[in-house]
């Protein structure tokens, strides 16, 4: 091809002309021809080696008797024969006891961090930082108790789930959906809310009108002091770290048709060491509570 | 008598599309069966005032190029249109606040996306492949189109398909099947435009007065003929009810998704692929001058090539539900495509021996030099992904998109803007384009385009790639998908930028043709009249 003796002059074209474009009768080049054999060579023994041509029933199976679907199994049974002894261990140990054990909890928080990132970031965020309806996990602000137990029992059962009998469960009234208070009375109950977690009511009066309401109607979940109860996942009113919003708007629609935020039950999905692994990671993300 | 009948169908059309309009399950078939309605009362009209008119008869010693400017001016329009869209999504993945709230279920990228990819591929490369067909199978043939005023038919059924599309994308009207997203009724008009135009085209050929058929005619009509076959086969579905857009495969699972990718690989092998290599073998040696490079190597690449690409489908479907053994095929079949693949860059390129000196003075085969690389760059870097072991990291990635796009916009792009640089002059009779200068422009701010969105893809692919794979000592995943998705921002604004270039280097275009059918210099008459007409 770049043979310089061999100039176009040499060549002669084809004889044809089509609307004045000629074509030279030059041959094929050398690496062309070269490379397409090579690669049909190769395509033959690599159809030889590898699973290709289908029968009645299946396939050839080729030399090497590889699959797609085998090599993955390979790869997840090699993983797992190596962590199956730490997974033992992990699955049988008291869950205050993890956090004494170096390389047992080391191996929990990675394990942990990777089941985080693979089913709990997309509610909870990559970072763990929750969203408007998701709890925010590097707080120590806990609706269900931040304890390991607690934290533990969370994600095994979940909340409020259809799924799990043991799934956490609680249901605040929709006071004005289901009218069980009055439209008035609920900007009044919202005003006090608004006064509880330290920020300025859009209408004094009202809040001041609110405090009977709330003693009525509140406290026995969110206590007489508004701070909450994580026995049945009551949020604290007075902490000023909201979950749907602390605007007025986002109050007065809470009471009024209230809130049902909803997680799944992991224990279907998850195994026992990797609930573990999870909850010592959420842990220890920053607002872990020491164990009673 | 012709006049009655259209008249008797029109009306026919419109009545039904009235009571399809009326009895509409959803707003698509609605918006569509009023655009029918709209389109079929208007050419009733048109032909009833044209009924019993005198009749002036087309001259038949000359090549009919009336649809061909039509053409050239859908496929510029149709460009911009697909680059700006293409260059708004971009900036939709950089910026996801640009997913308005007002114009969710219209405007947010999942709607525009298909409107993107239809328009640059089927209403740009379309538009382009139809009228540089006419073009050139008149030219190589000696021959007035076939068909009479059925090119026109072709034209504007063709311009009626992309607005059903187009229009169905944005109100939610799709099959969901990548290229292949118009539904029924849409599918079932395109199907009557393309058999037109396979006729206008064969009918051509028949009566040519050359002895022989040019290789570009070879490839434009393999082109036309798989295209056919596949839209029918791909397309195959039952409709819900007659008065609706949704529809059901006929295939399911897997069997679907293979006939899916048999499908949508040979959209790029035979649309993109071998109808532009059609486009190539005319305007290269035109604009060089220079006779074709090999006759021997046109035979053996185009027959490799079209017996390969249809086998190669499956390697879009690796380490799916489908059975490795046609992984295995679909791999090895587009390994081998390799060199049939390069003997048209080969063909191509060599073409210009001789005459390379022009790179330096003739912007317009620069732009076809580069398409032709981007072309041989393409065709090496998807056999290579098409590898197993390299598709289980590029599959699913932006590696991907920046393939699709240096094939899309380097070849595709720059070959399609070659030929309306050559015939925009020769078409509306003017010496030469208005501005060589412009076109220089036009050059260098496609091709900074293209390098900017091939390598930021390159980058963010093959990073996201790795990403996702990523695990530590334990056989732990380290990153979550929010996480690759976070890294991947500055190269999507690099990539939006490429874009942005890439449209600015149309918009030049345009205003440049523009100006060469109404300001240059026009040619005598004898020179206007040698190219309306076949020599003797």
């Amino acid at each position: 091809m770049s043979d310089k003796k061999q100039d176009d002059l040499d060549y002669e074209t084809t004889g044809h002309s089509w609307d004045g474009i000629k074509e030279y009768n030059k041959p094929l080049p050398k690496w062309w021809v070269w490379t397409f054999y090579a690669c049909i060579v190769w395509g033959i023994g690599y159809v030889i080696a590898y699973p290709a041509w289908p029968l009645i029933n299946g396939a050839t199976p080729g030399l090497l008797g590889y699959s797609t679907r085998g090599e993955v199994a390979a790869e997840i049974a090699r993983v797992e024969d190596q962590n199956a002894a730490i997974n033992a261990k992990l699955a049988g140990t008291e869950l205050t006891e993890i956090a004494a054990d170096a390389e047992l909890h080391t191996y929990a928080n990675n394990a942990g961090s990777a089941v985080f990132k693979t089913w709990c970031a997309q509610c909870h965020g990559s970072g763990a930082a929750g969203a408007k309806g998701y709890p925010n996990l590097l707080d120590d602000d806990w609706l269900w108790g931040g304890s390991i137990e607690d934290i533990h029992a969370t994600i095994s059962h979940g909340v409020r789930n259809e799924t799990d009998d043991d799934a956490r469960y609680s249901e605040m009234p929709a006071f004005g959906r289901d009218e069980l208070l009055e439209k008035e009375e609920i900007v009044q109950l919202t005003n006090f809310v608004q006064l509880l977690s330290g920020d300025t009511p859009q209408d004094a009066a009202a809040a001041e009108a609110g405090t009977v309401l709330f003693e009525d109607n509140c406290s026995s979940c969110h206590a007489e002091d508004g701070t909450g109860d994580v026995s049945q996942g009551a949020p604290n009113l007075t902490d000023a770290i909201w979950l749907f919003g602390g605007s007025y708007d986002d109050i007065l629609e809470t009471i009024t048709n209230a809130r049902f935020g909803v997680m799944p039950s992991w224990t279907e999905r998850l195994d026992e060491a990797e609930i573990r692994a999870v909850a010592s990671y959420v842990h220890g993300l920053g607002g872990g509570e020491a164990s009673e | 008598m012709l006049n009655y009948i259209k008249l008797i169908v029109l009306g026919l059309v419109a009545i039904f599309a009235m009571i399809a309009a009326s009895y509409a399950r959803d707003v698509a078939y609605q918006v569509h069966a009023i655009i029918i309605l709209a389109v079929a009362a208007g050419m009733f009209i048109w032909t009833l005032r044209h009924t019993d008119e005198p009749v002036v008869a087309a001259p038949q010693n000359e090549y009919m190029d009336n649809v061909i400017r039509a053409g050239v001016i859908a496929t510029a329009f149709w460009g911009v249109v697909g680059f700006a869209a293409g260059t708004f999504i971009a900036f939709q993945l950089a910026f996801p606040a640009l997913n308005f709230d007002w114009a969710q279920g219209y405007a947010n990228f999942g709607r525009l996306r298909p409107l993107h990819t239809s328009a640059v591929i089927f209403a740009f490369g379309g538009n382009a492949l139809i009228a540089t067909s006419f073009y050139v199978v008149q030219r190589t043939s000696a021959a007035r189109l076939w068909g009479g005023n059925t090119a026109w038919f072709v034209f504007w059924g063709y311009q009626l398909f992309i607005v059903l599309a187009a229009t169905g994308y944005l109100l939610g009207g799709t099959q969901s099947k990548e290229y292949a997203e118009p539904e029924w009724y849409v599918d079932l008009w395109l199907t009557v435009v393309w058999l037109a135009y396979l006729a206008i085209f064969v009918g051509t050929i028949v009566k040519r007065k050359e002895p022989h058929i040019y290789v570009a005619n070879w490839f434009f009509l393999s082109f036309i003929l798989t295209v056919a076959m596949l839209h029918v086969f791909n397309n195959l579905s039952i409709p819900v009810s007659i008065w609706g857009s949704k529809s059901v495969q006929v295939f399911s699972g897997v069997q679907d998704a293979m006939t899916q990718w048999w499908y949508g690989h040979n959209a790029v092998g035979f649309f993109l692929t071998a109808g532009f290599l059609g486009m190539m073998y005319y305007f290269v040696p035109k604009q060089a001058e220079r006779p074709v490079f090999s006759y021997k190597l046109s035979i053996i690449h185009f027959w490799a090539l079209i017996f390969l690409y249809i086998w190669a489908g499956p390697h879009h479907l690796h380490y799916t539900a489908l059975p490795d053994w046609a992984s295995t095929l679909g791999m090895v079949f587009s390994i081998i495509l390799w060199m049939p693949s390069w003997g048209g860059m080969i063909n191509g390129l060599m073409t210009l021996s001789g005459a390379w000196d022009k790179l330096r003075t003739d912007p317009v085969i620069r732009m076809m030099v580069i398409s032709i690389g981007f072309y041989g760059m393409s065709t090496f870097e998807g056999p290579m992904m098409s590898i197993r072991a390299v598709n289980s990291l590029s599959h699913y990635t932006d590696w991907t998109i920046g393939h699709v796009h240096s094939g899309a916009l380097g070849w595709n792009g720059m070959i399609t803007f070659g030929a309306l640089y050559y015939l925009v002059p020769k078409l509306w009779n003017r010496e030469r384009l208005y501005s060589n200068q412009l076109v220089s422009w036009h050059f260098w701010l496609a091709t900074i385009g293209i390098v900017l969105y091939a390598a930021s893809m390159w980058v963010t692919g093959i990073m996201e790639g790795l990403m996702w794979r990523e695990v530590d000592a334990n056989g732990f995943l380290v990153w979550s998908f929010a996480d690759t998705v976070g890294a991947k921002f500055p190269m999507y604004v690099v990539r939006a930028l490429g874009g942005v270039m890439f449209v600015a280097g149309a918009l030049i275009m345009v205003y440049n043709l523009w100006m060469t059918a109404k300001a240059a210099p026009a040619v005598d008459a004898e020179a206007a009249n040698a190219h309306a007409t076949p020599a003797e």
